[in-house]
């Protein structure tokens, strides 16, 4: 907050408030409030020069990608507003919803909190790069599909990911076991039980083909 | 059908449930809806998704302050910055304006009501600014040198304290709403302050009661406490519970031509273009509005959310489509919450478990805007749910300067359950009645009735009740008997428990439209304004027509998603109105898109309509004969012109459709059609919720090990999706009971919990690996489907099931709020009275 001057209060106040105590209490409750939650850079030159924009190469899909990043770019940001892949949603930035997992060397990450620089030479798959070619489902996907698994799906391409890379470890998980693989993703329209359907139906699909 | 049946002789016992399905081609059947592969591709685009040449992005600023004042704001060294396009300041938000409803009704400006920046913020998180810059980093920069000089004011956050006399208010002109003449007219703030006498029951532990300005009853309220065997008087708090939407509330906006576009997640497609107009003060006309998926809604976006005028207004300002992305926190503080309610419940009970009396005494917390606290909704769904032959309401509706409330998933219905059900566990313990039997002894049947009377004397009722077959087959399905019959009880420090609650809420609306456009290609093109909040309701109620129809699904599309599109008018999906309500208008199109094929086969065939049949995307002559193929038809009614493509319209449609029928004019046959099916009484649905729970007594940790919610919501339309509505609200419930809610500095004013790991929403290993859901299927007999909604029924089932499971496994003296978590178990325990306090808000 920009600086303010003494506030006068007024006479009526039941509980005076100096701006100097009001600032203590916001320190002692921890809420900041300020813009600094989301920040998004102009693609391309348009705005200022941050520095450290490199050109990098990244395996995502399949394909190596060319992108310019920034030092402290996250991948998220990367996939969704240089790369065009949407698919990737961000529901808190933080690494506490899981809507923005993609598969990294396999492994399920949350892309809100991996730097871009980190990842190159590692095949990034998001939930763009699940489906054949010929655009036939991946039979995670399929399972979804079959089960009419989720609601408004915001969360949908991070379960699925996430789903996918637990499957990779443990390809015959109880229902238990693949809800423990499914822990880091939130949904909030609560759809779990259906969600589980889906998943065990594709771990079946998987392991029959 | 409703009108050959006559209503008031509805015996609800003879009702028996029957298979999905029956006796229809698609509706009850599950099938991959139209949207399921763009979701699980990434294909589908929500608001962020979407991107514009040369798009700018705004950050907001919110008040770091509960209460305050806007003195100045200095921002030129901000604009002064490379990047920096401009500022919004809230002298540039359109003010209150009249408008006129769906109706053509004129709703007075209300002068209390929220505009998107506040210039005199009324809660911690409220915005006041808005930056627009090529990107957000460079408005983050520019908010640094932003120079805001604030005036703080007094400010209230809890709603009992804000009654304690010498305390302060919400706002100036007081801190409470009333109405005018008790039920009509737009409510107004007052000073209300309690006696000190009035607060001397806080000190044996139970909520205070003074003056309360809303107030209704019926029947022999003391008559029935005199004759009660049994009399609890309870205090309980339900929490604020925010609807945490897993998309936040972003924007994007561009103008065209004098065109407003605006991409937004929303629960009626249809409904927010007038929401957008009334906020910016233009014609519907004007505004084009895509919404093709939203992540999440919960009441929180029934008509998008106020703060999307800010991109669309700094998109005016500078030329340029501007985007606003809504971060978690600022999502915790504008994107709305349930209002907590305290009450005071006295219940009689007769020596069976029969209510005899309820005096029911709530103070509600409406929040910084508006007067919706829940407690009128409250009052009338506990006496709908248990029937009491006598009740008293009383309701005070508090204004506190925390983030504004909205309805959410039951709004009042989920709040009286949580109160109303752990009275009823405990009566029934006392009683010695099985809490079932309780349930059934208490249960609405048939067209029941609730409510105060009204001036007629006359109280509402509903259209039908089949709650107590769903109580007896699910106490069956839960095996409640042999469950309860189980023992031991406890193993080593583990204790079960079992809970059984009822639920309900409203389950529909009436007089909507549907449109559909037959194509020259033989197509059947549904125009559905509906929101997509993955319910499915978008797609499941036109299953309705394609069944009247007599056509396969494939052979329909269903439009959505883009109101330049034309759709008809449509009911907002709030209120679980929307299977109902938008079953009917898809029911009644589809019979007139059959009419006029029909027509035009005799036009161009000869001989009279009635000798016509339409199946499997002909129309025919009865008993065989020549007959036109819909696309034959499509390309005759564009010829005969007229109501038959378009060019006239069906008179009894809304202002609305018939605008959408002259946009599409010439492009098929174009039929549109007014829910016009008769209707008696008010559309609820129920469910009958039982879970079981394990805790550990030397943790206080628990798990819920298995639920199940049983439904009366008439014709199940979609299993799969009826599935996914009922557990998912029960869960969304059920996070009431476990572990969300608000916490709020009470010095300060401000929000300590705002995002999802200090307010978690129940994640996969809250629940039970299975939780499990069935339906009666029973349709209701007022509505031609006979689907009614089920988004909103659980929530409070839900909830109750599991606060009632607790007190089986851990006796009566544990809880007197919601939720409990493991501290709350383990320090009531070792104290033998519950040892949060019920009172105090947001702790």
């Amino acid at each position: 907050m920009p600086e303010m001057e003494e506030p006068k209060t007024s006479e009526s106040q039941a509980q005076q408030i100096t701006r100097r105590r009001f600032i203590l209490g916001v320190i002692a409750g921890g809420a900041v409030v300020s813009a600094a939650s989301y920040k998004i850079l102009a693609p391309g030159g348009r705005g200022r020069t941050w520095g450290g924009e490199r050109l990098i190469t990244l395996n995502v899909n399949g394909k190596p990608r060319r992108v310019e990043a920034m030092k402290q770019e996250t991948l998220a940001w990367t996939l969704r507003y240089k790369l065009g892949l949407t698919g990737t949603k961000l529901g808190c930035d933080r690494a506490e919803c899981g809507s923005c997992t993609v598969l990294i060397d396999d492994v399920p990450y949350y892309s809100c909190s991996v730097l871009t620089n980190t990842v190159r030479g590692r095949k990034v798959v998001t939930i763009e790069g699940l489906a054949a070619d010929d655009g036939k489902l991946h039979p995670v996907q399929q399972a979804v599909v079959d089960e009419q698994g989720f609601q408004c799906a915001f969360c949908m391409p991070g379960f699925v990911m996430s789903a996918v890379g637990y499957l990779k470890k443990n390809p015959n998980p109880t229902r238990e076991e693949m809800a423990q693989g499914l822990s880091g993703n939130l949904c909030r329209c609560q759809d779990y039980t259906k969600i589980l359907d889906a998943m065990m139906r594709g771990a079946e699909t998987m392991r029959r083909a | 059908m409703a009108e050959t049946e006559p209503v008031d002789v509805l015996k609800a016992e003879n009702e028996k449930p029957r298979q999905f399905g029956t006796g229809y081609k698609l509706i009850g059947k599950d099938y991959p809806t139209n949207d399921l592969v763009a979701k699980v591709t990434g294909r589908a685009k929500y608001a962020e998704d979407f991107r514009a040449e040369g798009m700018l992005f705004c950050r907001l600023v919110l008040s770091p302050m509960p209460h305050a004042r806007v003195k100045s704001i200095r921002a030129e060294k901000a604009l002064a910055m490379p990047g920096v396009k401009a500022i919004l300041t809230p002298a540039e938000v359109p003010g209150h304006a009249d408008y006129i409803n769906d109706n053509g009704t004129r709703i007075k400006a209300d002068k209390w009501s929220e505009l998107a920046l506040a210039d005199e913020p009324m809660y911690q998180g409220e915005p006041i600014l808005a930056v627009a810059a090529v990107d957000e980093l460079t408005c983050a920069e520019a908010i640094e040198k932003i120079e805001i000089e604030m005036e703080p004011l007094p400010f209230a956050t809890d709603p009992l304290e804000s009654l304690r006399p010498g305390s302060s208010n919400a706002r100036e002109e007081g801190n409470v709403w009333v109405r005018p003449d008790s039920s009509r007219g737009p409510e107004k703030l007052a000073v209300l302050k309690w006696t000190e006498e009035d607060f001397a029951a806080e000190k044996e532990g139970r909520m205070p009661m003074g003056h309360a300005p809303d107030e209704w009853s019926y029947g022999d309220v003391d008559g029935g406490f005199k004759n009660a065997a049994l009399v609890l008087d309870e205090t309980f708090l339900t929490p604020d519970v925010s609807h945490q939407c897993l998309e936040p509330r972003t924007t994007m906006a561009y103008w065209q031509n004098g065109k407003l576009f605006l991409y937004t997640g929303t629960q009626s497609t249809f409904q927010t273009v007038a929401a957008i107009a009334r906020w910016m003060h233009m014609d519907e006309d004007k505004i084009v509005f895509i919404s093709e998926y939203t992540g999440g809604g919960f009441g929180s976006k029934i008509t998008g959310a106020l703060t999307l005028v800010i991109p669309a207004l700094l998109s005016k300002k500078l030329n340029a489509p501007v985007m606003m992305r809504v971060s978690r926190e600022e999502e915790h503080f504008i994107g709305r919450a349930r209002p907590g309610i305290r009450a005071r419940t006295k219940i009689g009970f007769a020596k069976d478990g029969r209510i005899t009396a309820v005096d029911m005494f709530l103070v509600s917390d409406a929040g910084s805007y508006g007067s919706g606290g829940d407690g009128g909704s409250c009052g009338s769904i506990a006496s709908l749910l248990y029937q009491p032959p006598a009740m008293r309401w009383r309701n005070v509706t508090m204004a506190t300067n925390t983030p504004p409330r909205s309805a959410q998933s039951a709004p009042g219905g989920m709040q009286a359950i949580a109160i109303m059900e752990p009275i009823l566990a405990k009566a029934a313990r006392q009683l010695g009645v099985d809490q079932v039997a309780l349930r059934r002894a208490n249960c609405p049947e048939g067209k029941a009735e609730y409510g105060p009377p009204n001036r007629e004397g006359r109280r509402a009722y509903v259209t039908s009740c089949f709650l107590k077959q769903a109580l007896d087959l699910g106490a069956e399905q839960f095996k409640w008997r042999e469950r309860v019959a189980q023992q031991p009880k406890r193993v080593g420090s583990k204790v079960r428990g079992l809970g059984v609650a009822l639920s309900c809420f409203h389950g529909g609306s009436t007089g909507f439209d549907g449109l559909i456009v037959i194509t020259p290609q033989g197509r059947v093109q549904i125009q559905s304004g509906i929101g997509n909040l993955g319910t499915e309701a978008l797609i499941d109620v036109h299953r309705a027509a394609a069944e009247v129809l007599d056509v396969p699904w494939d052979a329909c599309d269903i439009v959505w998603g883009d109101t330049s599109k034309h759709f008809p008018y449509t009911c907002a999906s709030g209120g679980s109105q929307t299977v109902h309500a938008m079953t009917r208008a898809a029911h009644a199109v589809g019979l007139e898109c059959v009419q006029r094929l029909k027509e035009v086969a005799a036009k161009t065939l000869g001989g009279q309509p009635d000798g016509y049949e339409v199946a499997n995307l002909r129309v025919f002559r009865k008993g065989g004969g020549p007959g036109l193929s819909f696309a034959e038809a499509a390309r005759q009614a564009i010829k005969l012109g007229g109501i038959y493509d378009g060019h006239d319209v069906n008179p009894d449609v809304n202002k609305a459709t018939k605008q959408s029928v002259a946009a599409l004019a010439g492009q098929g046959l174009v039929a549109s059609a007014k829910d016009k099916y008769p209707h008696d009484g008010d559309s609820y649905s129920y469910l009958a919720c039982f879970a079981e729970v394990e805790t550990d007594v030397e943790t206080g940790v628990y798990r819920i090990v298995d639920y199940l919610g049983y439904a009366d919501v008439g014709t199940v339309l979609h299993p799969a999706a009826l599935g996914g509505q009922i557990l998912g609200r029960s869960t969304l419930g059920i996070g009431h009971a476990i572990g969300q809610k608000w916490v709020i500095d009470p010095q300060y004013g401000v929000t300590v919990a705002e995002r999802f790991y200090q307010n978690k929403p129940p994640t996969i290993l809250d629940v039970p690996v299975n939780m499990k859901w069935n339906a009666l299927n029973i349709p209701d007999p007022e509505t031609p489907v006979g689907a009614r909604g089920c988004g909103e029924p659980p929530v409070g089932g839900g909830c109750a099931s599991i606060l009632n499971a607790l007190s089986d496994a851990l006796g009566d003296n544990i809880f007197q709020r919601a939720p409990v978590n493991a501290d709350t178990i383990l320090t009531s325990l070792e104290a033998g009275r519950p040892m949060q306090d019920p009172l105090i808000a947001h702790i």
